[in-house]
């Protein structure tokens, strides 16, 4: 099932957010998760094609869906997974995080998942580790593969991309979720929006090529996809929204809203997500209109393909260096 | 008496104070400038110790760094006094101003007079120091601005934090004003750069970094200006980085106010690009703006609104600029590159060599009022002989500072200190230079 192609598709040693990748890279892992869709709908979901490899999940911020996502799609491939939540390690006391890498390569992974709060951390542990390293999020800059999952999502229900109008939803100021997805939609021909209130909206947004709405009726009109982004409980009361009885009235996503997008548009989220919040809780759970738990299930083949990818890509280094 | 006689012949003198800019010599005596001048010795050689042929090399007063972060006493690991010494002389920097910012802080007369001595111990570059505006820089309560300045503090201010209380600043500023001390402010309102790490724009936008809006700079700016109005107050603005805020000085000192202000090489020099890929050395305070406001920097130095070029100089070790950009230290150094940088603005055609000169030397040394920064017969013989034509490129680890934080790391420049003299002696000689 897996990669039986020895094409070089994905040229980077590491991934470290969607910007620098061109479409066709985009297009490769999108098809290979496909593949691996497939594969985890088996009754036997593991080929061990990356037996004997290593990834870390190093995470500096806490998660569960995600870790637990990379956990699931390297162990479908063979590998040995280590976990290290930095809460809970000598990390966080005091050893910076050019120690730990020093620390990591001591231990010679394969592939590292990093989640760090600080936007460019990741990127700075990159260049200090010698594996390849996947941005599991960074601060407010990417979270790359949330956008390849939706990527893969989209397309599933969509049949394509290209030509699509997205309106991203809720706190694009600090999302690194939306950073990502502007960068994908925008690298595979959609075109997008972003709806939020001024407060929510980074500076210079004008400068994204986006379409700027602080109008939810406005911004959903005639969209195919709603995507909406988590709103960070401390962000609720005052400091940038007043209120979340006022931030629902006017952002929370709910059928009347929805219905100014088009009739089919499928709502997206990426999770975890605040019911009554940002999104109604009987539209979450609406398997017509809803694709929430399908982003999930992609997330796993998503990052399938990109451990594949990315370890594929370590072959062929060894492989340049042995020739 | 030959003994202590020192003369230098052949030289390009440069003294922007003057306006002085001719072939000639000049002659030192007992540390001293004894005389100077196109005519000097042309009836003869003169009796002396010793005679330096400078080659026709620029022959001009010792740079003024009016603004540098000492890190002695408190963290000596980063750079001692000793060790800012040998980074300012290679740079042809003969007396520095360092801010109050050490630990502890320099807000209480020992302080001062501890600075001095190791200073005096060192025998490298001239140090005089900044008091503390406020006690522990806490930002609450005025220091004793008349004790300090008779230890020798020559200016007040809160260093690299803005003194935000607009009553305590009111107050200070008519204290000071009492004993004509001049009060040195960093312009940036604080709650607008809270948590703030690079300018606000499309850049700090896609690298997800938190912001800081330019316009803190003016909105403080404009605010000191009605608050050193009220006591008629020498008010000085360090770094200043964006065109508005230097439109509000200019027209403030258009309506006669005491106002003036300075800049950093890397404002005129580089512009918030440079942060590129989370480049920690480009990160300081305030930070590196838009390319309109670098041009606005350059213009108001071009204009004579901005009254000095300091270098800022921030040392700081990989342990806190190898960090994730948010965490990493703010700061840069600069005392070595400050002439070449500074000459930037001449080889661009943006002044002539003498202006840009007056900017490093007479200017700051007038705002401090140190006897400093100009060829004077009697003054201290600060001097440095440069070529301001000699192209060489920044590199970290060439720099003899021991702190490498520079944000021009391989930047081509063209400008070098070939042989830097403190009260007569003989303190830097380039090692690839003619007086080696």
């Amino acid at each position: 099932m897996a990669a039986a192609s020895t094409d070089i598709v994905y040229p980077h040693e590491h991934l470290l957010g969607i910007e620098g990748l061109n479409p066709f890279e985009i297009q490769a892992i999108l098809d290979l998760a496909d593949r691996y869709v497939e594969q985890n709908r088996q009754d036997d979901k593991t080929t061990p094609i990356l037996k004997g490899r290593t990834l870390i999940n190093l995470f500096f911020e806490n998660s569960t869906r995600t870790r637990t996502s990379f956990e699931l799609a390297a162990k479908r491939l063979g590998l040995d997974v280590i976990n290290i939540s930095v809460a809970t390690s000598a990390i966080k006391k005091g050893e910076t995080l050019v120690d730990t890498a020093m620390t990591l390569n001591a231990m010679h992974p394969d592939i590292l998942a990093v989640r760090h709060g600080d936007s460019g951390a990741v990127a700075l542990l990159a260049q200090k580790v010698n594996c390849a390293v996947i941005n599991a999020g960074d601060g407010s800059h990417e979270h790359p593969t949330q956008a390849l999952l939706d990527a893969v999502t989209i397309r599933r229900r969509k049949g394509r991309i290209n030509g699509l109008t997205v309106a991203i939803c809720g706190d694009v100021a600090h999302s690194r979720v939306a950073r990502s997805n502007i960068q994908l939609l925008h690298t595979m021909g959609a075109q997008v929006r972003v709806v939020a209130p001024p407060t929510l909206l980074p500076p210079a947004m004008d400068r994204f090529g986006v379409d700027i709405f602080t109008d939810m009726e406005a911004g959903l009109k005639d969209v195919d996809i709603v995507m909406m982004l988590r709103l960070q409980t401390e962000r609720m009361q005052g400091s940038y929204v007043p209120s979340v009885r006022e931030y629902y009235y006017y952002y929370g996503l709910d059928r009347a809203k929805l219905g100014f997008a088009k009739e089919d548009a499928l709502v997206m989220h990426p999770g975890p997500m605040n019911r009554g919040v940002e999104i109604a809780s009987d539209l979450a759970d609406d398997i017509d209109r809803s694709v929430i738990r399908e982003q999930v299930e992609m997330g796993v083949a998503v990052r399938m393909a990109c451990i594949d990818l990315l370890t594929r890509n370590q072959a062929r280094r060894v492989a340049a260096v042995d020739g | 008496m030959a003994r202590g006689r020192i003369a230098y012949l052949n030289a390009r003198l440069l003294d922007p104070a003057s306006g002085l800019d001719a072939p000639g010599a000049l002659l030192v005596d007992d540390g001293k400038i004894a005389d100077f001048g196109p005519h000097l010795f042309r009836d003869g050689a003169p009796s002396v110790r010793e005679v330096v042929d400078c080659q026709g090399h620029c022959l001009a007063p010792g740079l003024v760094d009016m603004r540098v972060h000492l890190r002695e006493p408190g963290e000596e690991y980063l750079e001692s006094i000793d060790g800012l010494g040998d980074a300012a002389l290679a740079g042809g920097v003969t007396e520095a101003a360092c801010l109050p910012n050490t630990h502890p802080p320099i807000d209480d007369v020992p302080v001062v007079e501890f600075i001095a001595r190791r200073a005096r111990e060192a025998k490298k570059v001239k140090l005089t120091c900044y008091g503390a505006l406020t006690r522990g820089l806490a930002g609450t309560e005025i220091t004793e601005i008349g004790l300090l300045q008779q230890a020798g503090a020559i200016a007040f201010t809160d260093g690299d934090k803005a003194t935000a209380n607009a009553k305590l600043l009111a107050r200070a500023m008519k204290y000071a004003a009492s004993f004509d001390a001049m009060i040195v402010q960093h312009p940036e309102e604080p709650s607008l750069a809270e948590g703030g790490l690079v300018n606000r724009g499309e850049l700090a936008s896609r690298l997800g970094l938190s912001a800081i809006p330019p316009e803190a700079e003016v909105i403080m700016v404009e605010r000191d200006l009605r608050l050193a109005a009220m006591s008629d107050a020498r008010l000085h603005f360090a770094h200043v980085t964006t065109a508005p805020a230097i439109a509000a000085i200019a027209e403030a000192r258009a309506r006669g106010q005491r106002v003036t202000c300075d800049t950093a090489p890397h404002y005129f020099a580089l512009n918030e690009t440079a942060i590129g890929d989370y480049r920690t050395y480009a990160k300081v305070s305030p930070p590196l703006r838009s390319e309109e406001d670098r041009r606005a920097v350059v213009q108001g130095l071009a204009e004579g609104v901005i009254d000095a070029v300091a270098s800022d100089h921030a040392p700081h070790d990989q342990d806190s600029k190898r960090l994730p950009f948010a965490q990493a230290s703010f700061g840069v150094i600069g005392v070595e590159t400050l002439l070449p940088l500074t000459l930037e603005l001449y080889h661009n055609r943006h002044l002539s060599l003498l202006e840009a000169l007056a900017l490093v030397t007479e200017r700051p040394a007038s705002l401090l009022r140190l006897p400093a920064g100009r060829l004077k017969k009697g003054a201290p013989a600060d001097l440095v002989i440069f070529d301001p034509d000699k192209p060489w490129r920044i590199q970290e680890e060439n720099l003899a500072s021991q702190a490498k934080n520079t944000a021009f790391d391989l930047r081509p420049v063209q400008g070098h200190a070939l042989l830097t003299v403190v009260d007569g002696r003989r303190v830097y000689c380039a090692p690839d230079g003619p007086f080696a």
